[in-house]
């Protein structure tokens, strides 16, 4: 195919090219963002827990007035709760993954910092480790006899100091003393120190206010809730029994004590869902935004492809009276459609990347795959092929003799 | 001359039905999709207290300890207990309210009804005049009601049709949390939207159902909600009834102040309270003190979620192809029609006459478009609405987008017919004529 007569062609349609290739730029750049955009949306909403999620359920009680022995009715709870059919474990934790409530605190490898390492999550609840179903990859879960009451522990600070232990992520382990291991090391909160007896692979913080990067530091503590300090039960039990076990668990525990209400109860996959619908949403959002852009550019390729088709016809139809045959009109102007898009492309990927420096400054995106670039021009190019098919066919049907008429 | 150019331009556009619905069809889509997006910011960002926010104030100080303490850094969001009761009873603003999130039980006396618990909002008495709550029975407490820890509630509208099926039931009574209340007020609907004198228990669609007086709430150990910022040994008080200790913030407090000159007073004094604690031992830091107004506050909090500004970039960039899509199409258009415009130069219309037919034929293009868009942004809301995320039941259109709606999209339309109309209205009379 010859470039010379496309290229003298479009010099002297240069503003209609220049829009078209603008169009395509545009769009390249817009789309190429709004798709990474998406993944890393869905991406997040795929955020590991670190918990056995599809076989846990939570149920959430607030008691009217206060609970005569709230450590005592905490027990009584769990006594029930573990005997009911299809419950494999059952535990009253201080938080859920997934959920807007935690607990978290500045943690420090030197009581004589001035400032805090880092900030971490707090999970207390006996039986929390085998309950969620976390994997512990190193050292030891807590004995039953380490565990202290939380109550008492809050009210006594002489108490705190006798929480010895801790067990921690692995990602928080690796944050805090890179490239080691963080069994027998040593945390300090305020004043008291506690030393790193376990490693689970993960679990999550709840409502990640501190932003994903943070999501894994998290620390689980040998401490006993009673019913005046959490609200939160935990029960593990088949997937396919969830439902059954939530509505048994409601009646067993509203028997117990009627003095209280049931503010939630919700399987853990719902939870999350929850979490992250707003999330879900944007990502729906963005997968219109990008349909309707290429519709709108295909559209805007077929208009000024038919208006050009139009204004030769006479040019075509003397092509074809001095020996063009139907293919090579045609392949006229598919290369024609080739190069403004390509033109258009790489004008485009720049200002993809344009675009996706700003979004990394403004709004904490990584960096934009090279991957991108090669299945974005793919892309584009066959939009613009398949849209500039309809007219073409109708520049190769101009019979030969519209050359001696005169329009 | 108007009514003649609409007349030629009806003609025009439909001679070339396909081309114009193209027309059409890409600014009404760039139109709907931006305004969809522009009518939820626009919601998400106003004023939730139009007229009054100007006069609300935030005091912030900073009582933390000297450990850890930067230059430069914003004293917390919140107050102490302490503090908060100090500049209470100070009253050196106009008027002034202190004030925590939380949930209470409900026990109705009906046996009909189940005991349940709802959000609750434990403040001091100006709270209701300060931000213009309207009350459909009765009115709030007094500043005497405060200190003498009186049993009273104000329930919202919500809850009154629950409990009393709507009726006036001020001076009625009803149990929370096994204490007996009098019911002093009702309000009529009222909901700021976002949340603004509490940010800290999300900032869209919160909606508290019953109003305490603070000291009662605190004396009778009333579950609080919302965040705790602790220093040195304070702890957040989780264990039931306990709440957080002295040394940690947890408590909002709001200030009116009717002129910047009160407002720079109640600044001097927040630093000179600040020096007399500081003098006393309490605050181990020199003054740092903020005085933000409501929307300032809004805005250092980033309440408009971070999504709704990337829709909003996103949209814009998509309206901008559509107008590329635009021009390129009249462009099109009116080039095609060099021949007509020829003979009508050659027949003595000036190039300026030329200029305004072809503009008023984008106008009317771009009116089509924006009835068009207006349509698509009607179903995008909807769509919003549907959704499921925290504000999507707030978003509707107002008056006032929906004027801009129609001023986007004539300017978008004539910003776009702009370079065609004036690339075909230099076509040379007398050449034009010649090829034909």
């Amino acid at each position: 195919m010859e470039l010379r007569p496309i290229l003298s062609t479009l010099r002297r349609h240069r503003i209609p090219a220049l829009l078209l290739v603008l169009e395509i730029a545009l769009t390249c750049a817009i789309v190429c963002n709004a798709v990474f955009l998406i993944s890393q949306r869905l991406q997040r909403t795929q955020m590991a827990s670190g918990v056995a999620e599809s076989e846990l359920v939570q149920i959430q009680l607030a008691a009217i007035g206060k609970p005569a022995d709230a450590k005592a009715r905490a027990q009584e709870d769990l006594a029930l709760l573990r005997q009911l059919p299809g419950v494999t474990a059952a535990a009253l934790v201080s938080q859920v993954p997934f959920t807007n409530s935690s607990s978290n605190t500045g943690i420090k490898l030197d009581p004589a910092q001035k400032l805090p390492t880092l900030n971490a999550t707090m999970y207390m609840g006996e039986g929390l480790i085998g309950t969620y179903g976390v994997r512990l990859v190193a050292g030891r879960d807590f004995q039953a006899d380490e565990y202290l009451d939380f109550d008492a522990m809050k009210s006594d600070p002489n108490l705190q100091s006798k929480v010895g232990s801790v067990i921690v992520t692995q990602a928080l382990g690796e944050r805090l003393w890179p490239g080691q291991s963080p069994l027998g090391k040593n945390i300090y909160l305020g004043e008291t120190s506690v030393r790193v007896i376990g490693v689970v692979q993960a679990l999550i913080r709840p409502s990640l206010f501190m932003g994903d990067d943070a999501a894994q530091w998290t620390m689980i503590f040998p401490l006993r809730m009673s019913a005046a300090s959490a609200s939160r039960y935990v029960l593990r039990t088949a997937s396919g029994q969830r439902e059954a076990v939530l509505e048994g668990a409601a009646k067993a525990l509203r028997k117990a004590d009627p003095h209280r209400i049931i503010l939630e109860k919700k399987t853990l996959d719902d939870i999350r869902r929850e979490f992250f619908r707003n999330d879900r949403a944007m990502a729906g959002i963005l997968v219109g935004v990008i349909i309707a852009l290429l519709v709108v550019t295909a559209l805007g390729i077929v208009g000024l492809a038919s208006f050009w088709v139009a204004q030769r016809r006479r040019t075509i139809g003397v092509r074809r009276a001095l020996g063009a045959t139907r293919r090579n009109i045609l392949n006229y102007f598919q290369t024609e459609n080739f190069l403004l898009a390509t033109i258009g492309i790489a004008l485009g990927m720049v200002l993809a990347y344009g675009i996706n420096l700003f979004l990394m400054t403004h709004y904490e995106l990584p960096r934009l795959p090279p991957i991108y670039f090669p299945v974005g021009a793919v892309v584009l190019w066959l939009i613009g092929q398949a849209a500039v098919l309809g007219p073409a066919l109708r520049a190769a049907a101009v019979p030969p003799v519209v050359a001696t008429r005169s329009v | 001359m108007i009514g003649y150019y609409l007349n030629l331009a009806l003609r025009s556009l439909k001679r070339n039905k396909v081309l114009t619905a193209l027309m059409v069809l890409a600014i009404a889509v760039g139109i709907g999709a931006s305004m969809t997006t522009l009518t939820v910011l626009h919601v998400l960002s106003g004023d939730p207290l139009p007229g009054k926010s100007g006069e609300l104030y935030y005091p912030q100080i900073d009582p933390q300890d000297a450990r850890g303490m930067m230059p430069g850094t914003m004293p917390p969001e919140q107050v102490t207990l302490i503090d908060g009761t100090n500049l209470l009873r100070a009253r050196q603003a106009d008027r002034q309210a202190l004030m925590a999130g939380g949930a209470v039980p409900i026990q109705p006396d009906a046996s009909a009804l189940d005991p349940f618990y709802v959000e609750a909002r434990y403040t001091t008495a100006d709270f209701f005049a300060m931000f213009d709550v309207p009350f459909l029975y009765g009115h709030g407490w007094t500043g005497i009601d405060d200190e003498a820890h009186v049993r009273d509630v104000v329930i919202a509208r919500e809850l009154n049709e629950k409990l009393f099926k709507g009726a006036d039931s001020v001076g009625r009574t009803l149990r929370i949390g096994g204490t007996m209340f009098r019911i002093a007020g009702v309000l009529d609907s009222w909901r700021p939207n976002p949340h603004f004198y509490d940010l800290t228990t999300g900032s869209y669609n919160y909606y508290e159902q019953a109003f305490l007086p603070l000291q009662t709430a605190l004396e009778l150990r009333f579950a609080k909600n919302g965040s705790n910022d602790c220093w040195g040994n304070g702890t957040g008080g989780v264990v039931g009834g306990a709440y957080p200790s002295a040394t940690c913030v947890w408590l909002q407090f709001w200030v009116e102040l009717d002129s910047p000159a009160r407002a720079a007073a109640y600044r001097q004094f927040l630093v000179r309270y600040s020096e007399e604690q500081k003098a006393l031992g309490r605050f181990q830091r020199a003054p740092n003190v903020q005085l933000r107004n409501l929307m300032q506050w809004l805005d250092h909090n980033g309440v408009v979620p971070s999504d709704v500004r990337l829709q909003a970039w996103l949209a814009f960039g998509f309206l901008l192809v559509c107008l590329v899509n635009t021009v390129g199409l009249m462009l099109a258009k009116f080039l095609r029609r060099s021949g007509e415009l020829g003979v009508r130069r050659a027949l003595g219309a000036s190039r300026r006459a030329l200029l305004a037919q072809l503009l008023i034929e984008s106008a009317v293009v771009g009116t089509a478009g924006g009835i068009g868009g207006l349509l698509l942004a009607f179903f995008g809301l909807w769509l919003v609405r549907h959704r499921s995320s925290d504000y999507a039941a707030l978003v509707h259109l107002d008056a006032a987008m929906l004027l801009v709606t129609f001023a986007l999209a004539i300017s978008a339309s004539l910003l776009a017919g702009l370079l065609p109309a004036w690339r075909a209205s230099k076509v040379a009379p007398a050449l034009q004529l010649k090829s034909n």
